[in-house]
């Protein structure tokens, strides 16, 4: 394991920013350019929720470097209203902001291993990893 | 920040060549309705060779500005659409069915000179 970054989630700006900053650890990591393209859209995925959502939270990436296998873990917490139901917004097409209703079934698909915990008024965790190939 | 929106006859070209933020999406959306309304333009080609990401607000953006634009008399294409992004797109379920495409921008031209029949 090595040390965690986080980027700050207020601005909307600040979705583009953690993208940019995510890409250049998967870029450094050793991803190729569609795993990096995944890994960025992931990331404004998870980060425009919080925007959109939550109003304020952060998205963390840690390296994983196992002896057998490297990936990155991205983590988005937030401390918003948190998720009524889980097993509604995983389903494909379920917006309540008039999007495509593609983002966290779609993080999922874009990621290798995905979990989310949420308690109402507490908050919203999500943690996702991608393993280089 | 604006993207640049270029009148050739009757047709307009759109390069996007920066990150895309949410708010520069919207404005542009905005911009090339304004532009096709201006201009009289027939056709659109949107190049987009050097994005390289495309996530599900951004396919929302351009697949509602194609639409508008159709609503409004001008056919729109979508060009150079990196392989990468063609993956992601389809990983996060979005298809973008009912929206032209091709391979760049010249193919772009030559699908808006046969649809339109110029």
């Amino acid at each position: 394991m090595s040390l965690q970054s986080c980027v700050t989630i207020q601005k909307e700006w600040d979705i583009v920013g953690a993208r940019q900053v995510g890409r250049d650890i998967a870029k450094k990591i050793g991803f190729g350019t569609v795993d990096q393209a995944r890994i960025a859209t992931a990331i404004s995925e998870l980060a425009r929720n919080i925007y959109l959502y939550a109003g304020n939270g952060k998205i963390c990436f840690e390296v994983i470097d196992n002896l057998d296998q490297k990936g990155m873990c991205i983590k988005a917490i937030d401390t918003g209203p948190g998720i009524q139901d889980i097993g509604l917004v995983m389903e494909d097409g379920f917006s309540t902001s008039g999007g495509l209703g593609a983002g966290l079934p779609g993080v999922k698909r874009l990621m290798d291993e995905f979990s989310i915990t949420s308690d109402k008024d507490k908050g919203t965790n999500i943690t996702t990893i991608k393993w280089v190939r | 920040m604006r993207i640049p929106i270029l009148k050739l006859h009757n047709y307009l070209l759109i390069s996007i060549q920066t990150e895309i933020d949410d708010n520069t999406a919207i404005q542009f959306q905005e911009d090339l309705l304004n532009k096709i309304h201006e201009t009289g333009a027939i056709g659109v080609v949107i190049d987009l060779t050097s994005v390289e990401i495309i996530d599900s607000f951004i396919a929302k953006v351009l697949g509602d500005v194609v639409t508008m634009s159709d609503l409004m008399g001008a056919k729109v294409v979508l060009t150079g659409i990196q392989p990468a992004v063609a993956v992601t797109l389809i990983d996060l379920g979005i298809h973008l069915r009912n929206v032209p495409t091709a391979l760049d921008l010249e193919q772009g031209l030559m699908k808006l000179h046969q649809e339109l029949g110029e």
